[in-house]
């Protein structure tokens, strides 16, 4: 396998985004929960901006909005009365509080800070009328989003998760995945007759409908009181496979309360939603549902209809690392080749997990670049003649240039509409990305070609 | 409707008025609320937003990667040549770097870039982190400046430092250091520099061309479509001709000081300021050219006999219809509110995040009695206006998207995201276009705000 080139010191078109923003966005996936950042007031600005982009949903973040002088005495003050404001406007059930590089840097102890803030409330918070307050740790010098989402849903389970009363409930830590997918992991589950509790769920807060009030924080997200006995639940399931090689949610509430943790891949393609659905038929002692199983059928249907327009064609697959591992171990079960997969993120396992999804069918692991930005996969990709791209939108003037058509996944999609809308997960987020890989590949046939197909 | 007076906060009580009801009065240039979810960025946003359309020259942030990443091409300014300006560099700092210091990794990253790109002149940003780690950016960039033999130029843009404004300054500061550097030989007794437009969707392109028609020679843009050169010899032209104050007026200021070169406010918005401006300039040539001002009143003439006769359609849907404004700079809201008038509509809410003193008078005096006049405000109190006042549309940016579409509410972006130019006498009629395709949508009869009471 080639080696690396060595790498620049300089950055080109990142491939990723920092610590906050994925905090910020679990965050919002927690039922009453308004996130919040101590740090300048930018920070969460541009952040909004991103999310809007995507979403086209309403993304409140609250900011300690640091000036000058909080950056030399320390944000204490205005970080105690942020929250005092946002519970005073929001009616906030919960305030995520994420650090940014700045609170980090200046060294404001956020957990102190909070403790200090519960006591001077003192009556207010024994009857419950103040939320709770979860705080993480997320300096943008370290990591990427994909840390910081993490990060989030793992200090909401080690600052709320109890164990109140066991439950046939089911923790689900589904990772960062579309309003859509989450919708549908919610469908399975009830359809194997089994209570989740999906941490976080962005469906509704980020994909909500038209409303006559502008909801301060908008309705949906994991239930507060369900993730204070997520101790209770009979088992936990957590997606990601460069994830479960780290120090998750679904641990600490394994080892805390001894919850049963299964890890499964990000389930995207055949192979690895078998195996979520492997996993699902264990805990509950049914096979899966008809329903289920007939859209794997189907699917496989597609799978041979499609094979001829999409077999053998070289695909550079990028992103967040244990979506590109999924759309990877997909890509490889329609007889694509992933000639580069790689990711602005940096867990150590990316290469790894790419290997355990592709050697059954590929004889040689694909290339696989970690920590990467678009400068360096554009170099590397160059020599691998690509015909077609996956990954989110920030690839696009690597499609332009090289003239192949770009599938949309992930986040962002900024130059599409329906992104919160993309299904990825399971049998039928299979066959949406299947449809729309070799639709992608017959208009580029049927626009480069003078003929004007009309049959193809 | 009334305003639900409960999201209003104390603090921000005198950053709103209301015409009419009391003597003209409004609190403003103030450090954000902490919590209070304010619309705006910081300082270093306001340092990248004036200098990226600066196309030939190299834009290195230099911080996490964050900060870089949410200003990847983010406004859309266009170049006609060099688009050095729509990549996205960062030093990406990590955490041994905020320990050890970023310097030695900012001029490797310098001197890589430079030699990969070759550039004209290279910014570089400092970013919140970078102020409190105290790397002399100053120095950094003088050898680099020295090694490499381009102008490599600090911008003091750490977000902490204040708002966008601090920024505007920043900016202009680092651009001043280009002004006077270049060979202004040949620049014609009838010249000006365009400060103050950006290039979004081509803009500066239809004002140079407005000038040419009057036999004015635009020297440098500042910024949109803007090089290094043309910058250097700025200081040779006879008038800088400024819009949008709050971001390039400083520049403007102290060109007069050093070369003095007289400065001329104008705005290409709406038809009444778009042609006052022109004819301004022209007044400000009569003596050098007598026949300047019948070339601008034939220019007009003929923008305005093309142009009225297409906006009589619109008028006539749009008359009576209620708008609202919040944008960046107040400035431009002057422009909006005439341009709105101009269609029949009635503006009764307007603000903007970084408004000062007068630029508040102006909007009082321009207004209509029961107008809202507000400063840096917040998705709580814009959602709350927009009811009380029954907007049909409202103009802002992405993050007020969301706020008018949950109500129901139509929406013009005016900043960001648009593609089609709403400046000169065009822009005039594409955004009675937009206005109107937006209002006139039947999407509207669908929403919550129209139905509630209609059926359950």
């Amino acid at each position: 396998m080639k080696k690396s080139p060595a790498p620049y010191v300089s950055t080109t078109n990142a491939c990723k985004l920092c610590k906050p923003m994925g905090a910020c966005l679990a965050f919002r996936g927690i039922e009453g929960t308004v996130p919040f950042l101590h740090g300048s007031q930018g920070c969460a600005t541009y952040m909004r901006r991103y999310i809007i982009s995507h979403y086209r949903e309403p993304m409140d973040i609250a900011s300690s909005s640091l000036g000058e002088k909080h950056a030399v005495y320390g944000g204490e003050a205005n970080l105690k009365q942020g929250l005092q404001n946002v519970m005073a406007k929001y009616g906030a059930g919960l305030i995520g509080i994420a650090t940014t590089c700045l609170t980090e840097t200046i060294g404001d102890d956020v957990p102190m800070i909070v403790r200090a803030f519960r006591k001077e409330m003192g009556e207010a918070v024994r009857s419950e009328a103040i939320p709770s307050l979860v705080n993480v740790a997320t300096p943008s010098y370290s990591g990427t989003h994909m840390e910081g989402f993490q990060a989030a849903v793992r200090a909401v389970a080690d600052q709320l998760a109890d164990l109140r009363e066991r439950t046939e409930a089911v923790n689900l830590m589904p990772g960062f995945v579309s309003p859509a997918d989450l919708r549908y992991l919610k469908e399975i589950l009830q359809d194997f007759g089994l209570k989740g509790i999906i941490l976080p769920d962005l469906s509704e807060t980020l994909d909500g409908p038209a409303a006559q009030d502008y909801e301060k924080i908008p309705p949906g997200g994991t239930p507060i009181q369900q993730i204070r006995n997520m101790g209770g639940s009979r088992a936990t399931v957590e997606l990601g496979r460069t994830l479960s090689k780290s120090a998750t949610a679904g641990k600490l509430v394994e080892e805390r309360f001894g919850v049963p943790l299964h890890g499964v891949g990000m389930p995207i393609g055949l192979r690895e939603t078998d195996g979520f659905f492997q996993i699902l038929e264990e805990i509950r002692g049914v096979p899966t549902p008809e329903k289920h199983r007939a859209e794997r059928g189907r699917l496989i249907d597609a799978y041979v209809d499609g094979h001829k327009y999409v077999s053998e064609k070289r695909a550079v697959v990028y992103g967040e690392e244990d979506l590109v591992v999924g759309l990877t171990a997909f890509l490889v079960e329609i007889g694509i080749q992933p000639v580069l997969c790689a990711s602005g993120g940096r867990s150590g396992h990316f290469r790894e997990a790419i290997e355990e999804v592709t050697r059954d069918i590929l004889p040689l692991t694909p290339l696989v670049r970690e920590g990467v930005d678009f400068y360096e996969l554009a170099e590397e990709a160059e020599t691998l003649s690509p015909e077609l791209l996956v990954g989110h939108s920030k690839g696009y003037h690597l499609a332009k240039r090289w003239n192949i058509p770009l599938v949309r996944v992930g986040f962002p999609i900024h130059d599409r509409f329906g992104g919160q809308r993309i299904l990825h997960l399971g049998y039928r987020g299979a066959q949406h990305l299947l449809d729309r890989i070799v639709n992608a590949l017959i208009e580029k046939k049927q626009a480069d070609s003078p003929v004007g197909y009309g049959y193809i | 409707m009334n305003t639900d007076h409960s999201v209003i906060f104390q603090e921000r009580k005198d950053q709103i008025h209301r015409k009419g009801e009391e003597p003209f009065e409004i609190s403003c240039n103030k450090e954000s609320l902490a919590g209070a979810v304010s619309q705006r960025a910081c300082v270093f946003c306001g340092s990248r937003v004036v200098l990226y359309p600066i196309a030939d020259a190299l834009h290195l942030v230099h911080g996490p990667i964050g900060c870089a990443a949410y200003t990847w091409d983010i406004r859309g300014a266009l170049s006609s040549g060099p688009e050095l300006h729509r990549l996205s560099f960062s030093t990406d700092l990590q955490e041994k770097d905020v320990i050890f210091g970023g310097e030695e990794k900012l001029t490797r990253a310098l001197v890589e870039l430079i030699d990969r790109h070759s550039p004209n002149a290279a910014f570089v940003y400092s970013t919140c982190i970078v102020g409190i780690i105290g790397d002399d950016l100053e120095s950094v960039c003088k050898r680099v400046s020295g090694e490499k033999g381009i102008p490599v130029i600090p911008v003091q843009s750490e977000g902490f430092k204040g708002n966008k404004r601090e920024g505007y300054h920043a900016a202009c500061n680092a651009m001043f250091r280009l002004i006077g550097t270049g060979d202004t030989t040949g620049i014609s007794p009838l010249s000006v520099n365009i400060l103050g437009d950006f290039n979004l969707a081509g803009e500066i392109w239809i004002i140079q061309e407005y000038y040419r028609r009057m036999g004015i020679e635009t020297v440098a843009n500042v910024t949109g479509d803007g090089r290094v050169d043309d910058l250097r010899r700025a200081h040779g032209a006879a008038l800088n001709v400024v819009q949008c104050s709050g971001a390039t007026m400083d520049l403007a200021k102290m060109m007069q000081e050093a070369f003095g070169i007289p400065f001329q406010r104008v705005s290409y918005f709406g038809v009444e300021d778009m042609a006052e401006s022109l004819y301004a300039v022209a007044r400000f040539f009569g003596d050098r050219d007598p026949g300047i001002m019948a070339r601008t009143q034939a220019l007009v003439k003929e923008e305005l006999s093309i142009l009225y006769p297409q906006l009589q359609k619109y008028r006539k849907a749009l008359s009576g219809k209620k708008a609202a404004i919040y944008v960046g700079g107040a400035f431009k809201a002057f422009s909006l509110v005439k341009a709105f008038r101009l269609l029949g509509m009635q503006v009764v809410l307007v603000g903007s995040q970084t408004g000062t003193e007068e630029d508040y008078q102006e909007l009082h005096e321009i207004t209509d009695d029961g107008t809202i006049i507000v400063d840096d405000s917040n998705p709580l109190e814009l959602s709350s206006f927009l009811k009380e006042k029954d907007v049909d549309v409202f103009v802002g940016g992405v993050k007020e998207r969301p706020i008018a579409y949950k109500l129901g509410v139509g929406f013009c972006d005016h900043n960001h995201e648009r593609k089609e130019p709403l400046e000169g006498f065009i822009g005039m009629l594409n955004f009675a276009k937009e206005i109107h395709a937006s209002v006139v949508s039947p999407v509207w009869r669908f929403v919550p705000r129209k139905t509630a009471g209609r059926r359950g």
